[in-house]
């Protein structure tokens, strides 16, 4: 049973940078996070305080609601998985992943218990006493992954374990990884710069953008319910569609956005969902909507013209130009295209027959669309 | 693909190879098999000049050949690389090549106890390794993956000089944190003692070396090093000779302090001293600077030694004083090299030159014990190479077949 807890945790280095400014975040016990963030938004800087490898310049980083902030990797327990870990060709299963703990002079008995408790758990009972030679590769991930576990540590780390795999590997161990840790039930961190790996594998994911938390949230919550532009367009792929827009209230208390020369009318639960946008009137916002919701169930709809069609075998990835200009977050804030038109993708029924050149008629899924405040990026009107 | 190459001239061979073409399926003339554990396709080729090349992804690759050099610059003990190939095309890794280091012995041979021996060989191999870990902390390089496999060893006199080859797991910081060096020793415990366990059960490790408690050594040898070199002393302030004995032990652990800090206590009574640079390789340097040699520094201190001993009989024979320059010109002629010069080239190939010269010294000792007075050098070589050298297996290079 293990909590970690980060009550502004900061980083700041000597040269005055200042990778994390305060952290405020919860890992529940047994629960999987995932960290997630573009390169140098400090999610490895998290993850390198809580091993204890960075010193902390502020705030509190508790496990168990003990303090640890001045001690050492060892004291914390904690594992930090796949750190490179060779199997050794001479040394049985059984060895290889009891070795370490002829350090701390644990018993053969002892041994022989936990060996046999966590070959169970990585499914490796009946290979205990082959070499690493005789065993195939996702039981040879298993063995290095058995070498972490034996530990009973409080807490696994992994940072970016799987970026040296190759896509067909990465998928394998990451269901792997999922399985292994629902099976276990230690509580994890997990950091990666992969949205598609945050996605699939955490219960929660916190993304980070310099070294600030931008959402903390299930994986559904984040992709359906992002609460600012970064994390939309972050979060998913293709990346969601932001362009810019106007508001205007009509009488019957729908909600039209102008979109370029076109006009999305948002009505009855959709005019509810997003019902902060009249606060808007009369005002510029970025608009946003999955490729999924657009082309198939909706009540609105937007002319484009195709630019691309990309058969993916499930679906179709059209690319098409709206006669409005593109809305994204940047590190400054909020920047809006100084073309007047953008590219957006749908993604369609792989049954459509769609080339390049045509014009179409997408329909728009209301309920699935997002705005956001043009000067915070904050996401308006769900709340 | 792209190929980044140091020294081109003199590597020009590289350019030669099959580098577009997966490494499992090269075969140029020279090419061995690596022995050792690896996570990854390494070969050498051996020639005039030999090389290891690994296969990587390309972003490891670059990173490494960046870190390999970053440790060179910083004198740091570590292969030489050689160049880098990236791009090869989608599927394909990249390739790191470094030149092979000349006299290494991996771990696998030199603890099976095969070929010259090494006293104390247990305790010699956990000393080069902490050694190691301590020289890239005070660098600020994390490892991260310190093992027998990453590690080539060489003879170095009595001991044995550690270099680190393999960084794909591998930092460089401003200055590690007190968790990143436990880490990395951590690490290290663990790794060493699988790879001595590992030799232990295939029934290749030496009598005399216990795994675990080598592994567990490595702590102690590795704090007491760091508190040696980094340690604060604090003294009286009428009691400076400290400053210089601390600086004598610096130098008798083979390192110079190129920078070191005094400050005194508010009161005026006390004196701090802080070492705040410190540099390996003292005895080598000096060695360098009197006579042109490169060795190892446990070797340059034995060499020094000998230049020193030369000197008394010189001073004695002239009846004045023989100024050290002098001195080491004179025993770099009349001795060191009339004593190589006395081995059949064909044995002479076999280790280092310091090296050869050194056991030579050892073999003179154990000579004259035996004789019971001093036993010429003349007289010391010829039954070195009979008795020693002549079957001892060459350690330049040595091949999975030697192994």
């Amino acid at each position: 049973m293990s909590t970690l807890r980060m009550r502004n945790l900061q980083k700041r280095y000597d040269n005055g940078f200042e990778a994390v400014p305060g952290l405020d975040l919860e890992i529940h016990d047994g629960e999987f996070l995932v960290l997630v963030g573009p390169s140098g938004c400090g999610k490895s800087t998290v993850l390198r305080m809580v091993a204890g490898l960075e010193d902390i310049s502020g705030g509190e980083l508790m496990i168990d609601d003990v303090v640890v902030n001045g001690m050492g990797p060892q004291q914390r327990d904690i594992a930090m998985v796949f750190q490179s870990y060779a199997l050794y060709p001479n040394m049985t299963v059984a060895d290889n992943i009891a070795f370490a703990m002829k350090l701390r002079k644990t018993d053969k008995v002892e041994t022989a218990a936990k060996v046999a408790e966590v070959a169970e758990l990585l499914e490796l009972t009946m290979v205990l006493d082959r070499k690493p030679g005789q065993l195939s590769g996702g039981q040879r991930q298993r063995v290095a992954m058995g070498r972490a576990i034996v530990r009973n540590p409080k807490l696994f780390l992994m940072d970016e374990p799987l970026s040296n795999l190759d896509a067909k590997l990465r998928v394998q161990t990451r269901a792997e990884i999922s399985k292994l840790q629902r099976r276990l039930g230690v509580t994890t961190m997990y950091v990666t710069h992969d949205q598609i790996e945050a996605m699939t594998m955490g219960d929660r994911v916190a993304v980070l953008r310099r070294g600030l938390l931008m959402q903390c949230a299930s994986p559904s919550d984040l992709y359906e319910s992002p609460e600012n532009l970064f994390v939309a367009q972050f979060i998913g792929s293709p990346s969601m569609n932001v362009v810019l827009g106007s508001v205007s209230v009509g009488d019957d208390d729908s909600i039209d956005l102008k979109v370029g020369t076109q006009t999305i009318s948002l009505i009855g639960e959709a005019a509810a969902r997003l019902h902060r946008l009249r606060s808007y009137e009369g005002r510029d916002i970025a608009v946003g909507i999955r490729s999924e919701a657009l082309g198939g169930d909706g009540t609105a709809s937007v002319d484009v013209a195709v630019d691309l069609v990309e058969m993916l075998g499930s679906e179709l990835l059209v690319h098409c130009t709206v006669e409005a200009p593109s809305v994204r977050a940047v590190d400054s804030g909020v920047e809006i295209s100084d073309h007047r038109a953008s590219s957006i993708v749908a993604s369609l029924d792989p049954r459509h027959t769609v080339k390049v050149g045509d014009r179409l008629r997408l329909t728009v899924d209301t309920l699935r669309m997002h705005a956001f405040d043009l000067e915070s990026g904050a996401a308006i009107g769900r709340q | 693909m792209r190929l980044q190459l140091v020294k081109a001239a003199e590597h020009g061979s590289v350019v030669t190879w099959p580098l577009d073409q997966p490494l499992s399926e090269w075969s140029i003339d020279g090419m061995q098999k690596v022995a050792g554990l690896h996570r990854h396709v390494v070969r050498m080729v051996e020639g005039q000049i030999s090389y290891v090349v690994k296969e990587i992804p390309d972003r490891l690759a670059e990173r490494e050949w960046r870190l390999l050099r970053e440790l060179a610059e910083a004198g740091l003990p570590t292969a030489e690389v050689i160049g880098v190939v990236t791009g090869r095309d989608a599927e394909a890794d990249g390739l790191l090549i470094t030149r092979h280091l000349d006299f290494s012995l991996p771990y696998r041979t030199l603890l099976s106890g095969r070929g010259l021996r090494i006293p104390y060989l247990g305790e010699r191999m956990l000393d080069a390794l902490a050694g190691l870990l301590v020289r890239l902390h005070l660098a600020g390089f994390y490892w991260g993956d310190c093992s027998l496999s990453n590690t080539l060893f060489r003879r170095d006199a009595d001991a044995l000089a550690a270099y680190i080859i393999d960084v794909e797991t591998g930092e460089r910081h401003e200055m590690l944190s007190v968790g990143q060096r436990r880490l990395d020793l951590q690490i290290a415990t663990e790794n060493v003692l699988g790879g001595l366990l590992d030799l232990q059960m295939g029934g290749l490790l030496a009598d005399g070396i216990d795994p675990v408690e080598t592994a567990l050594a490595i702590e102690q040898s590795y704090e007491q090093l760091w508190v040696e070199l980094t340690g604060v002393d604090e003294f009286n302030a009428d009691e400076t000779f400290r400053v210089d004995k601390r600086l004598r032990r610096l130098h008798e652990l083979g390192f110079d302090a190129a920078e070191l800090e005094l400050v005194t206590t508010v009161d005026g009574s006390r004196l701090r001293l802080v070492p705040r640079v410190v540099e390996h390789g003292f005895h080598a340097q000096r060695l360098r600077a009197l006579s042109g040699l490169e060795a190892g520094e446990n070797q340059s201190r034995r060499l020094l030694n000998d230049i020193s001993r030369y000197r008394a009989v010189l001073e004695q024979r002239g009846g004045s004083k023989v100024p050290e320059s002098v001195a080491a010109a004179r025993w770099l002629d009349e001795r060191f090299e009339r004593a190589l010069g006395a081995i059949p080239p064909e044995m002479a190939s076999k280790l280092e030159p310091a090296e050869l010269y050194h056991q030579v010294l050892e073999h003179r000792w154990f000579l004259s014990e035996r004789a019971g007075g001093d036993v010429g050098l003349d007289e010391t070589v010829a039954s070195y190479v009979a008795d020693v050298l002549a079957n001892a297996p060459a350690e330049q290079i040595l091949t999975l077949d030697e192994m």
